[in-house]
């Protein structure tokens, strides 16, 4: 049963959320609830496959032993670099065998959600090393990671503000309104996934055969739109469905299409990865390069940074030729971008006027679309 | 220890204006972006020992001079 994606699943979804709302309005505690829930939809979400069923498992179990170790060894022996560095990695090891065994076709480590599983669980060993993290429960990690509206593909949510949800005590005046909103937004998510986006996907049908500039242009328009309604119309019903549990799950896309230049893209596109990205890896690369002098000013920088965080995005949406080649062509968009806006003049000038705002963002959807066609596969199949 | 942190913002944002308004929006007068976050916490923590982790804060906890100066001299207090 997939997750958001077929009838069968709604009718188990809307039992769920029906016995979570009668808990939540007596003000009665729901945390076993969810994760009785979460357990049971991940496994329905796997099915029947013993295999597939037992690296779910053996990987979860893998996460949570790492970071409840970790927490101890750093709470006794401090900030050790070598430790950390060690810990990550043993973290990270699952994603990377994934990938690598995906791209050679062998069925080995395909684990249900582990592309955006490893986001939470690198997260909670970065934060224990930087000390922001102090407690964790064994409970607390396992619901963190099994919750079922964003196991298999995010929003990627973070683990302190998830835990304060989950022992957040509700009013049932409080509770109410966020049910009303959680609703709201599993309505319009799927409106969007299954009425806007298909339309887009019927639309791709007609488009694919030729291969002319302007069947291209349509492509890339349509796969772009497409793309946005069915994730974005998934990220909204996870939001929803997490509300009805007191988990306000943080909204994965803020009307990405007004963007006025690709910076600002990347702040309302797959909000959830890009701002992951931007404080796990961007930052800590810039640090690293600016305390070791890699690179000769802030500029530069800044552009490797971009380039690096991009290409690994890039690689992280799977080990394929076009993935990657989106990677590094973001990554080069946001490179430039940050030319331009620090050493022009010209843009400096006129950044405020209405009909400069009104070009970039014209040139910024442009090469947001053709991004798109570059990802679709449609361009390339390397 | 106030002054110190006063010159490593100066120079991270380029700017000395910085050091006597001490209230200016740094995000929307657009002298501190991302690179500029994380080279303030790393130049506070090489030359004052000062640990600031990057996630711990929000835009709006360090968006002026004196939100940066008050917080820095907390976590100094605390050691």
């Amino acid at each position: 049963m997939s997750l958001f994606g077929e009838f069968s699943f709604f009718g188990v979804l809307a039992i769920v959320l029906t016995v979570a709302f009668i808990l939540g309005v007596f003000e009665k505690k729901q945390n076993w609830l969810l994760l009785i829930c979460s357990i049971a939809l991940d496994v329905c979400a796997i099915g029947c496959d013993v295999r597939s069923l037992l690296f779910f498992g053996g990987y979860v179990v893998w996460e949570i032993v790492l970071s409840m170790s970790y927490l101890r060894i750093r709470t006794e022996k401090g900030r050790k670099g070598k430790t950390y560095a060690l810990f990550l990695i043993l973290s990270i090891l699952p994603l990377v065998f994934s990938k690598v065994f995906g791209a050679m076709h062998v069925p080995l480590f395909q684990i249900l959600g582990i592309s955006y599983l490893t986001f939470k669980s690198a997260q909670v060993i970065i934060e224990i090393y930087d000390g922001v993290i102090k407690e964790l429960s064994l409970s607390d990690m396992a619901q963190f990671l099994l919750f079922f509206p964003a196991v298999s593909s995010g929003p990627i949510d973070r683990s302190r503000r998830f835990t304060e949800d989950l022992n957040k005590e509700y009013t049932r005046r409080e509770y109410l309104t966020l049910c009303g909103d959680g609703l709201e937004q599993l309505l319009i998510g799927f409106l969007y996934k299954f009425v806007i986006s298909s339309l887009f996907f019927d639309l791709l049908e007609l488009v694919q055969e030729e291969r002319s500039f302007l069947y291209m242009t349509a492509y890339a328009w349509c796969y772009g739109l497409y793309m946005f309604f069915d994730f974005a119309g998934y990220s909204r019903m996870a939001v929803g469905a997490g509300y009805f549990f007191g988990i306000k799950t943080p909204h994965n896309f803020n009307l990405p299409f007004i963007s006025k230049d690709i910076k600002e893209f990347w702040d309302r596109w797959h909000i959830t990865l890009s701002h992951w990205f931007r404080d796990f890896l961007y930052s800590r690369f810039v640090m690293q390069s600016m305390r070791h002098k890699w690179f000769k000013d802030r500029l530069t920088t800044a552009c490797a940074g971009f380039l690096v965080n991009m290409l690994v995005m890039g690689i992280w949406h799977g080990l394929t030729g076009y993935y990657i080649l989106y990677g590094l062509y973001h990554g080069i968009l946001l490179a430039a971008n940050e030319v331009w806006q620090k050493k022009s003049k010209f843009y400096k000038k006129h950044k405020k006027e209405k009909w400069y705002q009104a070009v970039s963002w014209a040139v910024t959807i442009h090469l947001v679309m053709f991004g798109f066609l570059i990802f679709s596969g449609h361009l390339i199949q390397i | 220890m106030e002054d110190k942190i006063l010159d490593i913002l100066a120079e991270v944002c380029e700017e000395d204006e910085v050091k006597d308004d001490l209230s200016m929006d740094l995000f929307e007068e657009g002298l501190l972006d991302s690179l500029g976050v994380a080279q303030l916490l790393m130049e506070l923590e090489d030359n004052l020992g000062i640990v600031i982790a990057l996630t711990e804060i929000e835009k709006e906890d360090i968006n002026t001079p004196e939100k940066i100066v008050a917080l820095a001299m907390q976590r100094n207090a605390e050691g």
